[in-house]
């Protein structure tokens, strides 16, 4: 029946994506008095910090539970990543594999007291977590470098068959972090518009609701938790190889409010928001820590921060996905002659996520 | 009731406690295959605690259960609704940003495939036409009682056995109370048995067969709706003679 028809998947967001990301690195080439290389590895940076917020935006977004500690999960990537290819050795791919199961790991693990709390309970519970993370890695500073971190780590490979390719250059990296990001992209599309994603939506929803449909509370819960820590612990093995080198003071609450923002900034409960979101910020935060004028207000970008999460929420409450959406509403309802507008309307309003 | 039917659910002197306080005493019921079977009594007699102890919200201290001829004591919530005990819970607790058209396919959930949902939909429509027209509208933005209409037909997506319906009648006008009570008699025609709590006695006894009058966590009256009418305690205390 066309009432049920479940919503096409759309390929071509994906491939113009893909298409801009690939290009990037050869314009910046033919800019005179710009600095690829260093261009490259702040974009990378920005498209790391976007796999956290996609990750982040599923729990938040879709599932309606709250983390203020997701810099914990971003420190447990980076910092397994690091010690297993520094102290042991291990290749770069297992060495994130071990550092994105043992964030999921932990994710599942923290919840289990989500299943008990909720809202401001569950936000001062995550916190103590993304605080908690950075003192245990100065405390046992004996293997994990303490305050001043883990340096020189060696460059990550990929083994492809016979062939393996060294990661070298920023712009190496940079193909690196944007092959990853796009691969997650499309699987947290896919798992939002599935099965378990609807049982998320309706959780988020309403838990009565979602438990009188059958919708298991205990196990999507958990499962939202380990999936979105799963996301800040690949990010954070690639920020710990794109940087050759980690310290705690990466890894302040600072950081979870980041991506708390980005997916505030992006739209709650859109893929695509949290990604626009996490570059938009990522790009504004460096902006703001070169203009000239505001050399010695270090801590501008913090204020700047607050206001965009104030305003976000009081005049785009739907972010910039929300903006994106009216946008095509309007686009689809400009008057034609022939077409029925409303229609085209009913057409594209469908779809907030199911 | 046809007489003779197999019990459907089979609730068997049942303890509930709330902490300390005990919230239901030794509760037993039957509901018969293809009834309707309604539970009456005032605020804190102990309806909804029953229906939380069914839908396996709430761990009973003592006493069994079974549903279809199989034990179902201790299940999970999200087992009974895959075995068709399905619910509506108090209050209308449809999905706010969802359009009606999303939260219908949320209620056919637990069967996983959207293809057996789909055939359950010209059903739904059929008794609630209105859906049909608000289909893509946010459910938020329905009247309470087309949010109620929702909450019916969503569970029915699910192809219930025992449907469960916890005051449907709640803050609603007395013409949509004729219209949900309408449905629901149509939808014990088409099979599906069903338990109803109501505090608005008069229109419970009317679709029931049989019913159930519970007081402090006790049943202290059970029979036909037609007799249970006529009983001189009833008539005072829950409908107004």
């Amino acid at each position: 029946m066309r009432w049920l028809r479940t919503r096409r998947r759309v390929l071509a967001p994906y491939v113009l994506g893909a298409a801009v990301l690939l290009l990037i690195p050869p314009l910046l080439g033919g800019i005179p008095g710009v600095a690829p290389g260093y261009v490259l590895y702040l974009v990378s940076l920005a498209l790391i910090y976007a796999i956290v917020a996609i990750g982040l935006g599923i729990l938040i977004g879709h599932t309606g539970q709250i983390s203020l500690g997701h810099a914990g999960f971003f420190a447990i990537g980076a910092y397994t990543s690091a010690l297993l290819t520094l102290r042991l050795g291990l290749p770069f791919v297992l060495a994130l594999v071990v550092a994105a199961s043992l964030s999921a790991a932990i994710g599942f693990l923290l919840g289990l007291p989500a299943l008990r709390l909720s809202g401001p309970y569950l936000a001062v519970a995550t916190l103590g977590f993304g605080l908690a993370i950075p003192q245990l890695v100065v405390w046992q500073g004996s293997w994990t470098g303490g305050s001043s971190g883990l340096h020189g780590l060696p460059p990550a490979s990929l083994p492809l068959g016979a062939l393996t390719i060294v990661f070298r250059t920023d712009q190496d990296y940079y193909y690196l972090a944007a092959a990853v990001l796009i691969l997650l992209t499309i699987f947290a599309r896919n798992v939002v518009t599935s099965h378990t994603g609807r049982a998320f939506i309706a959780i988020r929803d309403s838990e009565t609701a979602a438990r009188a449909m059958g919708v298991d509370l205990v196990r999507y819960k958990t499962t939202a938790f380990a999936l979105s820590a799963l996301y800040a612990g690949i990010a954070g093995g690639l920020y710990a190889h794109v940087l050759h080198g980690i310290s705690p003071e990466d890894f302040t609450v600072l950081l979870s409010v980041d991506f708390l923002t980005m997916i505030v900034l992006g739209g709650l409960g859109s893929v695509g928001g949290a990604l626009s979101g996490a570059l938009l910020l990522t790009f504004l935060q460096n902006a703001l820590t070169r203009l000239p004028v505001v050399h010695d207000f270090k801590n501008l970008y913090i204020v700047v921060l607050g206001a965009i999460l104030i305003l976000t929420i009081a005049f785009l409450p739907r972010g910039l996905a929300g903006v994106a959406r009216s946008v095509r509403l309007r686009w689809a309802a400009r008057p034609r002659d022939g077409a029925s507008r409303v229609d085209q309307i009913v057409e594209l309003g469908e779809g907030s996520g199911v | 009731m046809p007489s003779g039917a197999r019990p459907l659910l089979v609730v068997n002197e049942i303890e509930a406690y709330y902490g300390r306080v005990c919230a239901l005493h030794s509760v037993s019921l039957e509901v018969a295959e293809g009834s309707v079977v309604a539970l009456l009594g005032a605020n804190g007699a102990g309806k909804t605690t029953t229906l939380r102890v069914i839908s396996g919200l709430l761990r009973p201290t003592s006493g069994s259960f079974e549903f279809d001829g199989k034990r179902i004591d201790g299940w999970s919530p999200d087992r009974l609704v895959r075995a068709g005990i399905v619910q509506v819970p108090e209050g209308r607790q449809i999905f706010a940003e969802l359009t009606v058209r999303e939260n219908l396919l949320l209620g056919g959930y637990a069967r996983r495939d959207l293809g057996a949902a789909r055939q359950e939909a010209p059903r739904v429509f059929d008794y609630f036409p209105r859906l049909r027209e608000r289909l893509q509208q946010r459910a938020g933005t329905l009247s309470g009682g087309e949010q109620q209409m929702l909450a019916i037909g969503r569970a029915l997506m699910a192809r219930p056995r025992l449907l469960v319906l916890d005051e449907p009648s709640l803050g609603l006008a007395p013409m949509l109370v004729k219209e949900i009570f309408r449905v629901i008699s149509e939808i014990r025609a088409a099979g599906t048995t069903v338990l109803l709590v109501e505090q608005n006695a008069h229109m419970a006894l009317d679709v029931a067969d049989r019913a159930y009058v519970l007081e402090t966590g006790r049943v202290i009256l059970s029979d036909r709706s037609a007799a249970l009418r006529q009983r001189e305690e009833v008539r005072r205390a829950y409908l107004g003679h």
